[in-house]
């Protein structure tokens, strides 16, 4: 049983403060992913929770042990680092069984958890391998196979397939996201990617210059971000965000087009906003997302469409920006060509123009 | 890129004569004392001058251990000794120290870090024989003439600076993940450094051993300064007994000089392995 818990965690170097302060509480067996921008200081929280760095102040809790004072190896953690951090000088067999080996574990029990390390993850056919012999794929998996072994009560990943090509990247996202049905421990995992933060969070935590902007579940931060940061970082391409003022009811955008605002959103007449709508939001008619109940109709010229097989993406001016739209079971578009836009206001998203901060329910 | 040049004959061969002369004019010194430890004494000055020994002989290093009637033989073995147990002790300590010195200067950040390292750099731009006179009126100061001990000090503070120098880059090039896995995987940092970033500097230390080892070995400035007698004379400084007031006993000097040779030579040739390595670590990554 390990949750973590971080209260109040500061990090400073020297008088620079990196981290301000944080509170997090995660489950038992939890996934949390730890996202945002590089700088953004979810790296030092990782390493602070690791032990590598020690937290200036406040209070980081494994189980029911504070860990502030304790070295990395008393903490019952383990880590795969962005680089792997496999010792070259081990064979894969030797980097898995190098924990259970310091813990002073014997022969037989070593090799029975790391052979079954290495049925989980396939390794088998390479344990008598030097690190420098392998792909960077199997690279992962050690590295990944050496942090099972051990049985920790927290998994900590910092950005673990960033150095992996797209395609890799994808297939060992499916194989951790499997690892942690396989192995029920709690995870803490840190990336600047949004698609990896969605596809294996239990529950996203977004993070900027070191606070926590919104912790949430990926359902959550993608359909109620808090704030146009959280708005523009999760989902891709980014949600589209104008500049409004709120008139009677309608937000103007700069070239006037008035958009229904509907009563689901707190605003004052004069008010000004940011209105934001996800691509997927803004359509070609009858290519839509969630059909044209409660929709704008906008024309609109198409500067330039990407077709992406499934979904094209156009671009078109709105509201003095050029926003995305896409386009489901699309046909050929042309550049140039005007079209007849949806813009569906169930799934509208505002936002104070002076805080930032989300002003839907 | 070499391999995508195409050389004409003739520059091939312009190249090979090229570092056949250089090499020539390196090695030929040291042949010629090689092949002089073999000759007679009346070939050494002759004219024309005889570069394969005619008569070779094993005569000079005979009387070297006093094994020959002509002439009292010379404490050898006692110099030998007095190198032997001067460089190990000097090399060993210095590796030590050197390896701790670079490891702090690769991995922790202190105040004055760069100013110290500048200074021990700055340390080694100060030609040797400079530091005679002082240190000999210290030494004497000290009672350390003439003593092992005294040699020993001498060469630390000549080698460390260097192990530092060349240990801290070998650790800076082991990742700093490496030691932090390790520490996550349940070592404590000594652990960490002696099971995972030790060995991998092992060839980067094995480098900076031998060239401590062998600036101790055939250092000759100070030694001479600051030895007397058998207690702490080395063999660079035993040369000096082939000279007399009128006469140098070329052969004898050379036959102690391949004495001296050889083991550097030895030596060498075992870690030559890990010698190149350690030299071009960073290009085989």
């Amino acid at each position: 049983m390990a949750e973590v818990r971080l209260e109040k965690v500061v990090k400073r170097y020297g008088k620079i403060e990196v981290v301000h302060g944080i509170d997090l509480e995660i489950a038992h067996n939890e996934f949390v992913v730890l996202v945002g921008p590089s700088g953004c200081g979810k790296s030092t929280t990782l390493r602070m929770i690791a032990g590598l760095e020690d937290a200036s102040d406040g209070a980081i809790t494994i189980g029911d042990r504070v860990v502030n004072e304790l070295p990395p190896r008393a903490r019952n953690i383990s880590m795969v680092f962005q680089s792997y951090a496999l010792y070259p000088h081990m064979t894969v067999r030797d980097n898995l069984g190098f924990g259970l080996k310091i813990a002073g574990q014997d022969e037989a029990l070593i090799k029975k958890s790391v052979d079954a390390a290495a049925e989980i993850l396939g390794l088998e056919p390479y344990m008598d391998r030097l690190p420098a012999n392998l792909s960077g794929g199997q690279r992962q998996r050690v590295a990944m196979g050496r942090a099972i072994v051990r049985d920790p009560d927290v998994f900590l990943f910092d950005e673990p397939l960033s150095n992996l090509d797209a395609k890799l990247r994808g297939q060992m996202r499916v194989e951790i996201k499997k690892l942690h049905q396989r192995v029920k421990t709690t995870v803490i995992y840190v990336t600047h990617d949004q698609v990896e933060a969605m596809t294996l969070a239990d529950r996203i935590v977004i993070m900027r210059d070191g606070y926590i902007e919104q912790i949430g579940t990926p359902t959550e931060v993608f359909e109620r971000p808090v704030n146009t940061f959280v708005a523009g970082f999760i989902g891709s391409p980014p949600m589209n965000q104008l500049d409004a003022v709120v008139r009677g009811g309608k937000a103007v955008l700069s070239d006037g087009v008035e958009v229904p605002l509907g009563p689901d959103h707190k605003v004052s007449e004069g008010q000004a906003i940011i209105l934001g709508f996800r691509p997927e939001s803004f359509a070609p008619k009858g290519h839509s997302l969630h059909g044209e109940a409660n929709a704008l109709a906008i024309e609109r010229t198409v500067n330039i469409a990407e077709p992406l097989g499934t979904e094209t993406i156009l671009f078109a001016d709105l509201g003095g920006l050029e926003v995305q739209g896409k386009m489901l079971n699309p046909r050929v578009v042309k550049e140039g060509e005007t079209l007849g836009f949806t813009l569906d206001l169930s799934k509208l998203h505002v936002f104070d123009k002076a805080s930032g901060r989300s002003v839907s329910a | 890129m070499s391999q995508l040049t195409i050389e004409k004959p003739w520059q091939r061969w312009s190249i090979r004569f090229g570092v056949f002369v250089a090499m020539a004019i390196l090695t030929i010194p040291g042949l010629w004392v090689v092949l002089t430890a073999f000759r007679p004494n009346i070939e050494v000055l002759a004219r024309p001058a005889v570069w394969i020994p005619q008569n070779p002989t094993l005569d000079n290093f005979a009387r070297l251990f006093g094994l020959s009637s002509e002439q009292q033989g010379l404490p050898v073995a006692q110099y030998f000794i007095n190198s032997l147990v001067i460089s190990i002790t000097s090399t060993l300590v210095a590796v030590a120290i050197g390896m701790a010195g670079g490891y702090a200067f690769a991995r922790f950040r202190f105040p004055g870090k760069g100013g110290l390292f500048l200074a021990f750099m700055l340390s080694r731009t100060v030609p040797g024989v400079a530091l005679s006179l002082p240190l000999f009126i210290i030494w004497a100061r000290l009672g350390l003439i003439d003593t092992s001990f005294g040699l020993i000090l001498v060469y630390l503070a000549v080698n460390i600076p260097f192990t530092i120098w060349l240990t801290d880059g070998f650790f800076r090039q082991i990742p700093v993940d490496l030691s932090e896995a390790a520490q996550i995987d349940g070592c404590t940092r000594w652990q960490a450094f002696w099971k995972v970033e030790f060995p991998l500097a092992r060839s980067g230390l094995a480098s900076a051993a031998i060239f401590a080892f062998l600036t101790s070995w055939n250092e000759y400035a100070l030694a001479s300064q600051l030895t007397r007698t058998t207690a702490s004379k080395t063999m660079p400084v035993g040369l000096m007994d082939f000279t007399a007031q009128f006469t140098v006993d070329w052969t004898g000097m050379s036959a102690m000089a391949v004495l001296i040779i050889i083991p550097a030579l030895v030596l060498t040739f075992v870690v030559q392995k890990h010698l190149i390595a350690g030299l071009t670590f960073g290009g085989v990554k």
